[in-house]
């Protein structure tokens, strides 16, 4: 049975190369959407928001954020179209950015 | 062409140095974020959606071939292998790493170029005419003072804080080119009776969220007062501009909420004040600018080719291209060539590093070493000879820049929209490439005449929608992108700033409704010399909603 | 808080005096400009010297008769990007204002150069950054472009009017 779960992920884009990374559960940021720790209630949620604070503060993102997203089959997709083309690429050229390599989890930026 | 003298040069150098230093800061987290923001913007270096973005300048749009070449070979080391040019005349890099940053931008030293005040709260790139020193029309070669305000405005102490951004325009020409009513400050010449020339300064245009046609705040100042009175003006707007909401805070809201005689009193007050800046010393540089800008050696020649009038009689694309993209030159048996970015279904202005090499190659053996860019995101060989067309059209079709499009509907200003900024509510880009496809026909376009569509991806109009014939914004609504319409503006002699006509489109139904607007202006132009400006400035917006939105009522 | 000038730090001996505070009988003193106005004729009859805090929001032209009186203007920066302050303190230059020029509040070194440029002489600074940062911001750019009256950097438009000449003489 496939399951859907909504939930937030958080993100942010790389300090030194600028590079959209997600935060995983265990705690390193991944350039792939589909390894995004999901946080399905506020007090996880939340959790997450700390760990954005921290990795500012360190310098390791620019700014970290929380965006809504769904998880299915192993899969996660942002719900909004920015957060979509963050994830993969611009729609204009999908040679380019993640979805140029499979990574972002087969769903195509606008749709 | 300018060129760098051992100043130049060391003032780039320095400048590269101390970028390199403040990104090393920012790297070993002795910057914070909000620190390092001002300070890499003001070397035009943006975060973007998917990696950090570098505008890099070009004065006044003017380039030469190994500039070119270099910008080539930059996209390829440090990017993908393209770059976007932009309403501008600047360049824009996608994919770039601040870590590399300094490297790429000490790369573009050596050929005497860099991204300073691209971005930032200060005196952006000062743009011009892109036909400045070959146009038919033109009184006098703009570029010689807009390299003198590019010096005078870089790294200004007092004006590199400034409330807003500020950007200023130069033409030389009476055919406004260089959109000169919607900037902050447009400087249009004019010939007095003793045949001196003088500046027409017009002050509080621009587009964004509060479009407005700029006012004259002096008919005619004299050249020697220019940089004074520049300066004159941007204290009065430093000091009096709003710091208190980002969207008010542009010079056009100072002269609105003062009123056009309470700003032109506060600026005459100040340039009375000032004590003149070292006009002898101003005048000498702007003299020994000069001399970087005599004509080329142009050869003495009949006013029509043999050559080309066979070629063009013979090959009817290389005539249709000849028709749409060459323009007058001021001198006899030369051209200006237009370089179409704008290929069917293509991202308007982005051209891939082969291309920008080959039209490199073009400019040193056709066009003198130079090339411009245009504010319309196209490319231009300013002084190609009649007898050369046909070669250069031949390499430019085989890179496919050949579209014989320039000033039509094809011929479509977008900016990155939301496939690449992050201020974007919705895509411009594909939006752009269907309306394109759907006018691929060049015969139809060419029987359309003049049409210039815009459009912005968002509120702040980097795609200049306002001043489109056909302005398209893109807007968002619950996740949802959707467009709106204006038709009737423009950015020429007669600048004018469209309107909106009813309720906005989804994306999919735009060409369907452009269509629907150029089918009702050929209904109802009266013949073929009535171009859509006309007709919408006869008729109004009345036909034009009538055919887009009353089927719908009816049904 | 540590005041830096010509790139070293050096002792304040300034005192602040705030809206209510009363004035020493003797010593330098820095008092806000309103209280210059209300109190002109008291303060420039004490031993010791005057200078004022001067709003951004005030027009530098309301200063001119008092300059003469006053050996210190301190230019606040409420936040480093707002730019104000550079205007007034090349105003103040204009008007001939020669005592010092101090700035205030939001003091950054990437900032410095320019301030310097303007003609501020000293400046109000946290202990967040070492002095080796502040002498090397201070110093980045040898040139300018900007003919400056208080030019600090070498303007490069005389130097090249100097260098014609010299060739041409040769």
């Amino acid at each position: 049975m496939t399951v859907t779960e909504i939930g937030k992920a958080l993100t942010g884009n790389r300090l030194y190369d600028g590079e959209v990374v997600f935060l995983t559960r265990t705690g390193i940021w991944s350039e792939t959407i589909d390894a995004a720790a999901v946080a399905l209630e506020p007090l996880s949620q939340a959790a997450l928001e700390k760990r954005g604070e921290a990795a500012v503060a360190n310098n390791q993102v620019t700014e970290a954020y929380l965006i809504d997203v769904e998880r299915r089959n192993g899969r996660v997709r942002a719900q909004h179209i920015r957060e979509r083309i963050r994830a993969l690429g611009p729609t204009v050229r999908q040679d380019l950015g993640k979805q140029s390599d499979g990574t972002g989890g087969g769903f195509a930026a606008h749709a | 062409m300018y060129r760098y003298d051992e100043f130049d040069h060391r003032f780039v150098a320095e400048r590269v140095a101390q970028f390199r230093d403040q990104a090393e800061r920012r790297l070993s987290g002795e910057l914070t974020e909000e620190e390092f923001k001002p300070l890499r913007l003001m070397n035009g270096l943006y975060l973007q959606l998917h990696a950090y973005m570098l505008r890099v300048a070009i004065p006044y749009g003017t380039l030469s071939a190994r500039q070119m070449r270099r910008l080539a070979d930059v996209a390829d080391k440090y990017d993908r292998g393209y770059g976007h040019f932009t309403t501008r005349q600047n360049i824009q890099y996608n994919w770039i790493k601040l870590e590399e940053t300094a490297n790429l931008l000490a790369e573009l030293s050596e050929v005497e170029m860099h991204a300073i005040q691209t971005s930032g709260n200060c005196i952006r790139n000062v743009t011009t005419d892109h036909w400045a020193g070959a146009a038919a029309d033109e009184l006098a070669d703009p570029r010689p003072v807009a390299e003198l305000l590019r010096q005078w405005s870089t790294l200004h102490p007092e004006f590199s804080f400034l409330p807003r951004k500020f950007k200023i325009a130069v033409t030389g020409a009476p055919n406004d080119r260089a959109a000169v009513k919607v900037h902050d400050i447009g400087l249009r010449m004019h010939a007095n009776d003793k045949g001196e020339h003088g500046w027409e300064v017009i002050v509080g245009g621009g587009l964004g969220r509060t479009p407005l046609i700029g006012f004259t705040v002096r008919n005619f100042l004299p050249e020697a007062d220019l940089l004074t009175y520049l300066e004159a003006i941007m204290r009065v707007y430093n000091l009096h501009g709003r710091r208190d909401n980002k969207y008010k805070a542009r010079i056009k809201i100072l002269v609105h909420e003062l009123g056009e005689e309470n700003f032109r009193a506060e600026v005459e007050a100040e340039f009375n004040r000032q004590t003149k800046l070292d006009v002898e010393v101003e005048q000498h540089e702007l003299e020994r600018i000069s001399a970087y800008f005599a004509a080329p050696d142009f050869e003495v020649l009949p006013k029509r080719s043999a050559d080309y009038e066979i070629a063009f009689a013979r090959n009817p694309d290389f005539a249709q291209w000849v028709r749409s993209n060459i323009a007058a030159h001021r001198r006899d048996g030369y051209a200006i060539v237009n370089i179409s970015l704008k290929p069917e279904g293509g991202i308007p202005g982005d051209a891939t590093s082969d291309q920008m090499r080959s039209i490199a190659d073009l400019a040193d053996r056709f066009s003198f070493d130079e090339i411009r860019v245009s504010h319309h995101q196209n490319l231009v060989l300013p002084h190609v000879k009649q007898d050369d067309l046909y070669k250069v059209w031949k390499v430019l079709r085989a890179n496919d820049l050949a579209t014989a499009n320039i000033g039509a509907a094809g011929d479509i200003i977008a900016c990155p929209g939301l496939d690449y900024c992050t201020l974007a509510t919705a895509r411009s880009i594909p939006i752009a490439q269907t309306i394109s496809r759907r006018f691929a026909d060049l015969n139809r376009q060419h029987e359309i005449g003049p049409l210039r569509i815009n459009i912005s991806g968002c509120i702040n109009a980097c795609g200049h929608h306002h001043v489109g014939h056909i302005g398209i914004l893109g807007l968002e609504k619950k996740g949802v992108e959707y467009y709106q319409i204006t038709l009737g503006g423009s950015s020429a002699t007669d600048a004018s700033i469209g309107t909106i006509l009813g309720p906005g489109f989804s994306g999919d139904e735009v060409p369907d409704a452009i269509e629907t607007i150029v089918k009702t202006y050929l209904d109802v132009r009266k013949g073929g010399d009535e171009t859509f400006l006309d007709v919408i400035r006869r008729a109004g917006h009345a036909p034009f909603k009538e055919a887009l939105y009353a089927p719908a009522q009816r049904q | 808080m540590p005041l830096l000038k010509d790139s070293e730090i050096i002792a304040d001996t300034w005192l602040r005096l705030e809206d209510n505070a009363s004035v020493p009988a003797t010593g330098d003193i820095i008092v806000p400009f309103a209280r210059l106005l209300a109190e002109f004729g008291k303060l420039s009859k004490r031993r010791g010297r005057v200078g004022i805090e001067f709003p951004n929001a005030e027009r530098a032209e309301v200063l001119e008769s008092f300059l003469p009186a006053l050996s210190l203007v301190a230019l606040p920066f409420p936040k480093f990007a707002d730019g104000r302050a550079y205007s007034q303190a090349r105003q103040l230059r204009q008007l001939g204002f020669a005592g010092e020029l101090r700035a205030s509040g939001d003091v950054l070194p990437d900032q410095l150069a320019f301030m310097l440029e303007v003609g501020f002489d000293t400046f109000e600074i946290t202990t967040r950054f070492s002095p080796d940062i502040w002498r090397r911001t201070a110093q980045g750019l040898s040139l300018s472009y900007q003919p400056v009256k208080q030019q600090k950097r070498l303007h490069v438009w005389r130097e090249r009017q100097l260098r014609g000449e010299r060739s041409c003489r040769a």
